[in-house]
């Protein structure tokens, strides 16, 4: 009878300092019965793939606002790549224009959710996308 | 997975430590496999009320670990919801200066419906890292109470985290968490009152030790400033140093493994007669418990009677 609890990292790399929209959804996760991992704000994408691996998370929930989120997305994903840990679902959300979504998505990011999602689509999809990870396995 | 996790990969490590937290079927053997190395790491318990700085005090301690050059494990426990079954587990955060040093793993897992301060896998997680080579495991428990004692099961040396303003001496005389201190660590020492509670913890070990063995030091710490470290530090060695060497320390090796057993005992009696009870949980046996055809004695006697098979054949489930 294993018990497998969905594991996220919830992380806001860079200098913004705004970090409600990553509080919301790390309670939102919680409520869903995940385990989050908060690392709260500031962090280097060094941090966030290391504290993932550490961690065994299934996915690395990130949120931007600050605009460099195609800066980020392509560092933590190939961060990952270089750790042999690409299975690690790599999700966002914050302020991004909905033109560059296609592109980010392309990069290998799972999803991203604007501003307005209801928390209940994120955790809907998440669930999904670590059925169908857990299955490749 | 197991050959990798031994010689040190951190991925290995981590996922080896997943399985048993989920008690996945694997499990077992895993652990199994790790027994043999087990032992040579020193594991120190933090423990104290929420707030009192435990994972702060945790970051600092890895710091003057890793200065000494060696290696270290971090295994902190936050809570889990009673009713979705998730957490946020945040005790990272205070512990990020220590991230990309290849000397620290640390893992934060949920509580899971334990109540004793840490989760039902604490344990196995922390001989994962011990025979993984870590030199040193660090677990730093739930925020507790008064009676979340679990982790004196399971570490050589256990330090409580006091802070000022939590309340008079007959806290401190209470029984409970406060007996189970191999040394106290006065945190926050840079804030009013923290010299009164130090006092008070003091006059009590005076008061109340019975004879020889250890006595209980008082260690006064800033995790913000770092006051009071290294002292603390040196305090904790001299702390193994006294398990390794003592009738007391041996003593406490022999009720841990013993324990241990028990649990794995505990843990495989309550797989099985659950899943026996789920079998007969029927509408039928309710409605004869409502209408007192039978009574909760006997169904439970039922079941243990059906789960007996499963006993003998050894079956897991």
């Amino acid at each position: 009878m294993s018990d497998r609890k969905i594991r996220v990292v919830v992380a806001k790399p860079g200098l913004d300092g705004h970090d409600r929209g990553a509080k919301v959804i790390a309670r939102a996760l919680r409520d869903a019965g995940m385990e989050v991992i908060y690392t709260g704000l500031r962090q280097t994408v060094d941090q966030i793939v290391d504290t993932a691996i550490q961690e065994d998370v299934d996915a690395i929930g990130i949120s931007i606002l600050s605009g460099a989120h195609h800066h980020y997305f392509k560092a933590i994903i190939e961060g990952l790549a270089a750790r042999d840990a690409s299975d690690v679902i790599v999700f966002g959300g914050g302020v991004i224009p909905e033109s560059e979504i296609p592109d980010l998505v392309k990069m290998g990011a799972g999803a991203i959710f604007g501003p307005g999602t209801p928390t209940s689509t994120c955790v809907k999809w998440l669930e999904g996308a670590v059925a169908e990870k857990r299955k490749a396995e | 997975m197991i050959d990798k996790a031994l010689s040190g990969d951190v991925r290995a490590i981590a996922r080896l430590i997943s399985e048993v937290e989920s008690e996945t079927p694997r499990s077992e053997e895993i652990m199994r496999a790790m027994y043999p190395h087990t032992g040579r790491a020193h594991i120190i318990g933090v423990t104290g009320s929420p707030g009192s700085g435990k994972s702060s005090l945790v970051s600092k301690m890895i710091g003057t670990l890793r200065r000494q050059g060696k290696t270290v494990g971090v295994i902190a426990v936050d809570p889990s919801s009673p009713f979705s079954g998730g957490a946020i587990l945040a005790d990272r955060i205070r512990m990020q200066e220590h991230s990309g040093d290849p000397g620290v793993y640390i893992r934060s897992m949920g509580s899971r419906g334990s109540l004793g301060g840490l989760s039902k896998t604490t344990y196995e997680g922390a001989l994962i890292l011990d025979a993984c080579g870590k030199d040193v495991v660090i677990i730093e428990t739930v925020g507790v109470g008064q009676s979340e004692i679990d982790i004196v099961r399971i570490a050589d040396t256990v330090c409580l985290v006091l802070v000022p303003g939590m309340g008079d001496d007959m806290q401190i005389m209470k029984a409970g968490i406060m007996e189970i201190a191999d040394l106290f660590v006065i945190n926050k020492a840079d804030r009013e009152g923290a010299d009164k509670v130090a006092a008070e913890v003091r006059l009590m070990i005076k008061m109340f030790h019975t004879g020889d063995g250890w006595i209980q030091p008082v260690k006064m710490t800033s995790a913000a400033t770092g006051a009071g470290l290294d002292e603390l530090h040196d305090t904790i060695e001299g702390h193994l140093k006294h398990v390794r060497s003592s009738e007391e320390g041996a003593e406490r090796l022999k009720k841990r493994l013993q324990w241990e057993v028990e649990e794995i005992v505990r843990r495989r009696i309550a797989k099985i007669t659950e899943s026996a009870w789920r079998e007969r949980r029927e509408e039928r046996v309710i409605e004869k418990l409502l209408n007192k055809e039978t009574d909760p004695y006997r169904v439970a006697q039922e079941v243990l009677d059906s789960a007996m098979g499963d006993f003998r054949s050894g079956q897991l489930l």
